[in-house]
């Protein structure tokens, strides 16, 4: 027996992962060993792929509430007058007219129109702005950074601070006993709290479509607030595996799989990060393109597919036309423990993106039938208006 | 009847010129959540080596080989709804398909249960 793909946590590993590089070990590293988690490189880390394993962690995340660690992703503060507008020259988010405390998705863009990385950011006040992207990105968005912003913002990256995130439709419950107050958080919104004398950041946001929080916490205190969160009888460890397929069935693109330096945010369907003051002025790299692609559309669309059968068509999976030729290529794809069948995000021509297209796919040397659906595939539980 | 191991992590129990051919404890352990299995058909002539058989888990697609060459005489087709039964017994119910072998000498260079643990605990 031998694997015909590479081991794949996260529908892979665009940093490597074939074990010849130095990796790094998370502040939770031993937290994790110590609960039988499986340790794989992932985003230059050694990370937990699963616990007990990927298809009970994923239906316990639907179900009730899972941690999981994400210290690999890269939190940057930038402070100083003007961020706001410093950073809108290198992204299509409103920063300036962004509510304070609630974070924003937007996208580091390059000047072809192509996604340089995906990010998450918050204004703290006014000149701070905290931002959280991907970890298998963070060092050449760093040296982005360095190069693009002007000398007056100052960039802080917290490597004293892990990132947990306690997702789930029991997360608010169990969180609650932890931090009390944070269940009157509601989506996309975030504020600080205290836990036993440390200052936490916390959102109501995440990577699975359930609700749930986001905790940034300093290193020394981080073993301690992931015990005492999955002390709770709703909780249970989460590894990377069930990130993955939570993601996947949540409608949710990963960097350096569903987008990239070469995909537009039009393509990527991606629309709604693309803000209507920026898209008006302009002012940040790709502008003209993606107007354009706007306004005549893009070749290829990012779509949903379900895939007829019980075997799952992974990431370079080939879209096909009705002569065989490739006319796309799927770029995340497995089977959806929620929905136990086989689903998939490709990238398809525009006239074939319609809810009902059928698709014809190709993996090692077999065709697939697929259908092109609405996306998500499982219903968002996004917790938007105070219970 | 005897079982022997290849380094691939495939069993094959031997009774007569009949070998019966799945995949190991440590491999589903390995492997996690199955969620496909394609087996080959009755009549399929194999090489030792070849491609014989597809097992896909949550997360990866794996190729079964041919521990031994011969003529296939039955697939498990319990599988085709159920591959959640290599989780449950790999070495038992959830074995994969049955061979007639064409030279038994190739035997000779699989591992027998003790060598095939000793193996295991070395990776």
């Amino acid at each position: 027996m031998s694997q015909q793909v590479q081991d794949q946590p996260m529908s892979g590993d665009p940093e490597g992962g074939d074990g010849t590089e130095e990796l790094r070990l998370l502040p939770l590293d031993q937290w994790h060993r110590a609960r039988g988690g499986r340790m794989v490189p992932f985003a230059g880390y050694e990370m937990p792929v699963q616990y007990e394993g990927i298809m009970a962690e994923h239906l316990w995340v639907r179900a009730h509430a899972g941690l999981f660690d994400v210290s690999h992703m890269g939190q940057l503060t930038f402070t100083g007058e003007g961020v706001e507008a410093a950073l809108e020259a290198l992204m299509p988010a409103d920063i300036q007219a962004a509510k304070l405390a609630h974070p924003v998705y937007s996208l580091l863009m390059a000047e072809n129109g192509g996604i340089l990385d995906d990010l998450m950011l918050t204004r703290l006040g006014e000149g701070e702005v905290y931002m959280v992207v991907n970890g298998a990105c963070k060092w050449d968005d760093i040296a982005h950074f360095r190069e693009f912003l002007p000398d007056e913002v100052g960039m802080n990256h917290m490597e004293d601070h892990a990132l947990l995130a306690l997702q789930g439709p029991e997360a608010a419950a169990a969180l609650e006993r932890v931090v009390p107050g944070v269940s009157a958080l509601v989506f996309m919104q975030g504020a600080p709290f205290q836990w036993q004398g440390h200052d936490l950041w916390i959102s109501r946001s995440g990577y699975t479509g359930e609700d749930g929080f986001e905790l940034s916490v300093p290193v020394e205190a981080a073993a301690a607030l992931a015990d005492a969160i999955t002390a709770e009888p709703e909780v249970k460890p989460i590894g990377l595996g069930a990130r993955d397929s939570l993601r996947l069935e949540a409608d949710l693109p990963l960097y350096g799989h569903d987008l990239d330096a070469e995909t537009t945010p039009v393509a990527a369907a991606l629309g709604f990060a693309l803000k209507k003051r920026r898209r008006e002025e302009g002012g940040f790299p790709g502008h003209a393109r993606i107007m354009l692609e706007r306004e005549n559309g893009s070749i290829l669309k990012r779509v949903g597919l379900v895939v007829e059968g019980r075997q799952p068509v992974r990431e370079g999976g080939l879209v096909l036309d009705a002569d065989g030729n490739e006319v796309g290529k799927v770029t995340s794809g497995g089977f959806a423990p929620t929905l136990q069948q086989p689903i998939a995000m490709a990238y398809v021509p525009a006239a074939s993106a319609e809810p009902g297209t059928k698709i014809t796919l190709a993996q090692r040397g077999k065709i697939h039938s697929a259908e092109v659906v609405k996306m998500p595939f499982v219903p968002h539980r996004y917790v938007r208006k105070g219970a | 009847m005897s079982r022997y191991f290849t380094e691939d992590h495939e069993w094959v129990d031997v009774d007569g010129d009949t070998a019966t051919v799945g995949i190991t404890e440590y491999a589903q352990s390995q492997l996690g959540d199955i969620v496909f299995v394609e087996v080959p058909d009755e009549g399929k002539q194999v090489s030792k080596g070849d491609d014989a058989a597809v097992v896909e888990s949550v997360k990866a697609a794996s190729d079964v080989y041919a521990p031994v060459s011969g003529t296939v005489i039955e697939g498990n087709a319990e599988l085709a709804d159920n591959p959640a039964l290599v989780n449950e017994d790999p070495e038992g119910e959830g074995w994969f398909f049955k061979l007639t072998l064409s030279d038994a000498g190739e035997l000779e260079s699989l591992m027998n249960d003790s060598a095939y643990q000793e193996y295991v605990s070395k990776l």
